[in-house]
């Protein structure tokens, strides 16, 4: 009590002024702090953005698992897109090739950016992709299509409570970003 | 340390400056707390008749008049205009006059500050307003600003960004004022303990503003980020997530909801006890209850996203940890009843409107308890039952009590008493019309009537048009409260009003101690004696 009425407040004022500033700092934390999260609880449906090593897994031919292929393009994507195989049966431990499709409508060059998505999100872990055209930023010449394949396997160790698995990929028009870069 | 208030305040007699001047460099706490419920009411209207133009176009299937473009600016613009130009600067205001007067200090701690906080409102929603004149339109996102739409907002969104970092400049510097008041400028015998629950739930909601207002700014900020200069914070082509803004976005928006409610929960306790004549019952509870609610509201805000896909496991954290909040919740809500159980009631406008809001907000309270039930919540999500939801703990719990402190405290500001007769008529039209309003909108919402939409399916015909004739009888309605105001500050009723305004006040709390109208300068010297009807308990 022996401060004055000033000192009290400027003492005070420091204190709140350093929660705001955290607090301000705490919101771009939870950026990093969501993907922490995320990756922990494997629920984002984000698959490796790398290839993965091929390695050999043992093969359940017991176990059939569906996977789904969805395409879609974001809004206002000057694109075609589309998944040759819409659906298969898979065993888990087995390599497999889907190809996919895309098209660059417009008579500039593009630079486009696959995203994938898997859902049931916590069965991304289990999803290896060793070949991806979603790894790297894809270039296309004015009207170029191209067909792109996609390996993949399902590990073995995937529970047993996921019998559908859906793959989706979406293209982004990154052109304009890319050029500034 | 009071000698040390005495000396501060040396220049004491002198009254308000003349002229025009006054109101744009007064550092009074009375003058800055009459101009931030001025404009607050102001702002109520301009949100209003954005409302009544959301209400008109949905008067009947079909489009009629105006575009869907502009009905979405409509609904984003109400939304922000209430919130952050009506109902927080309201509650601010109240702040401003009552704080000071109620824990025995001659003004804010911070005097200077307090100016430029209102100043700096004033500029931030003039920016936004300004929006809605550019091209591209005003933002049209909803208030959430969720991306990937919001970015595709005109030339309107780097001026709605600003416009929201200075409104969150100007209520983080409100809260560090109140605070900064609350700590440092009690009178001696105010312990924390036995200060008014006004003051109680202010601080509380001061300590949350200053922990969310940033978190706001920074997410908006990364929005600006995200469309001007490249970053890929929420944009999932260069590894960020829309989903994440969502996260964000709502761990400012559940406290920032408990903002604008727990100030109400303050003035209802302040008001009932007096018309109750009884002490209110519990108050440490209600101390505790709000202090839970607060905490309570950081930790349970994905229960807005139950749509995103989360696991199982966070549906149900986020479930249950909003059901809690129905028991501090329940406590304020029985404590209220219970002080006036056996009272000597009477029921002047100030209590009918308190009264309403302990019977309003209870049922907006239970529709919220049935969406934070994850599985209900995918049926009811932004549907019209979430929007009757909000407006029922806003409109009849916020905003009527916010009229009700306006005529609570009347007779204090002015030294008038105010036209019984015209508020309890404003008291009935708002009371019956708010309900023609907004409860057939639960109707709407649980037939599956999607939010923020300008056209809807002929079966939703019947209850929107009920609810905009309730919007149509309740706006205009809020017209009597201008005149009863203004009446009001000219003289009145012509009956002078004694310093206790309402009979047993001054047990209660230390402004009816004063003289009616306060004086431009009130408790140099702090106060003696406090008083301690519902505290010594």
């Amino acid at each position: 009590m022996s401060d004055s009425l000033e000192q009290k407040n400027a003492k005070l004022i420091r204190k709140l002024v350093f929660i705001v500033l955290g607090m301000f700092g705490f919101g771009y934390a939870l950026v990093p702090l969501y993907d922490v999260f995320c990756d922990a609880f494997g629920i984002l449906g984000k698959t490796d953005s790398e290839a993965s090593i091929e390695k050999i897994y043992k093969v359940d031919v017991e176990r059939e698992i569906t996977v789904e292929f969805i395409t879609s393009l974001n809004e206002s994507t000057p694109m075609e897109f589309r998944t040759e195989t819409r659906k298969m049966k898979i065993h888990p431990g087995k390599y497999y090739t889907v190809n996919f499709f895309a098209k660059n409508n417009t008579d500039r060059n593009m630079v486009a950016r696959a995203i994938p998505s898997v859902s049931p999100g916590p069965a991304a872990e289990y999803f290896k992709k060793t070949e991806c055209f979603c790894f790297t930023e894809q270039t296309f010449e004015p009207q170029e299509g191209k067909t792109m394949p996609v390996r993949f396997v399902v590990d073995p160790e995937i529970p047993a409570r996921y019998k559908t698995i859906t793959l989706a990929y979406t293209f982004f028009d990154n052109t304009e970003k890319s050029v500034k870069k | 340390m009071s000698a040390v208030t005495v000396e501060d305040h040396d220049h004491h007699d002198h009254g308000p400056a003349k002229g025009l001047l006054r109101w744009i460099v007064t550092t009074n706490h009375k003058d800055i707390g009459t101009l931030y419920l001025l404009f607050a009411l102001l702002m109520f209207f301009v949100g209003g008749s954005m409302a009544l133009i959301i209400r008109a176009e949905l008067f009947e299937p079909g489009m009629q008049f105006v575009d869907p473009q502009f009905f979405n600016s409509m609904t984003t613009m109400h939304a922000l205009v209430m919130v952050f130009g009506a109902v927080m600067p309201a509650f601010v205001g109240l702040a401003n006059w009552m704080i000071p007067m109620m824990i025995g200090a001659p003004d804010m701690a911070l005097p200077r500050m307090n100016n430029m906080s209102f100043w700096m409102l004033v500029a931030g929603v003039l920016l936004l307003a300004s929006t809605l004149f550019m091209e591209g339109g005003a933002p049209a996102s909803g208030w959430t600003l969720y991306p990937p739409l919001v970015l595709q907002t005109g030339n309107a969104l780097p001026f709605a960004i600003f416009s929201v970092h200075l409104l969150g400049m100007s209520s983080i510097m409100g809260a560090i004022n109140v605070i900064a008041t609350i700590f440092n400028m009690r009178a001696p015998k105010m312990t924390l303990m036995k200060m008014p629950l006004f003051v109680w739930t202010w601080l509380i909601t001061g300590f949350l503003l200053i922990a969310i207002m940033p978190v706001f700014a920074g997410a908006v900020t990364m929005l600006l980020t995200d469309r001007f200069f490249d970053t890929s914070f929420f944009d999932a082509a260069g590894g960020g997530d829309p989903v994440l803004y969502q996260h964000i976005f709502w761990f400012f928006g559940h406290p920032e909801v408990y903002v604008m409610i727990l100030p109400t929960f303050g003035v209802a306790s302040t008001i009932i006890p007096i018309f109750a004549r009884k002490p209110l019952f519990g108050y440490a509870s209600m101390v505790y209850a709000t202090a839970a609610i607060a905490f309570l509201s950081f930790i349970v805000w994905a229960h807005h996203m139950f749509l995103v896909g989360m696991p199982m496991a966070g549906e149900l954290y986020f479930m249950y940890a909003t059901m809690l909040i129905a028991i501090p919740t329940g406590v304020k809500i029985f404590n209220w009843t219970a002080t006036m159980w056996k009272g000597a009631m009477t029921f002047e406008t100030p209590m009918l409107f308190s009264i309403a809001f302990v019977v309003l907000f209870t049922m907006g309270g239970f529709t919220g308890l049935m969406m934070a039930l994850a599985p209900v919540d995918f049926q009811y999500h932004d549907t019209y039952f979430i929007v009757a939801h909000f407006h029922y703990t806003l409109v009849p719990a916020s905003v009527f009590i916010l009229m009700a402190a306006g005529y609570f405290w009347l007779p204090k500001w002015t030294g008038n008493m105010y036209d019984e007769r015209l508020a309890k008529l404003h008291f009935w039209l708002s009371a019956i019309s708010v309900n023609i309003l907004f409860f057939p909108q639960h109707f709407l919402g649980l037939a599956g009537m999607p939010r923020r939409i300008p056209d809807y399916a002929v079966q939703f015909a019947d209850w929107n048009m009920i609810s905009s004739i309730g919007a149509f009888i309740y706006g205009p309605s809020q017209l009597i409260f201008v005149y009863i105001v203004y009446k009001t500050i000219k003289g009145g009723t012509g009956e002078k009003v004694t310093g206790e305004v309402w009979e047993g006040a001054k047990e209660q709390s230390l402004e009816w101690t004063l003289p009616s109208p306060a004086p431009y300068h009130t408790f140099s010297t702090p106060p003696e004696e406090i008083p301690t009807m519902s505290t010594s308990r």
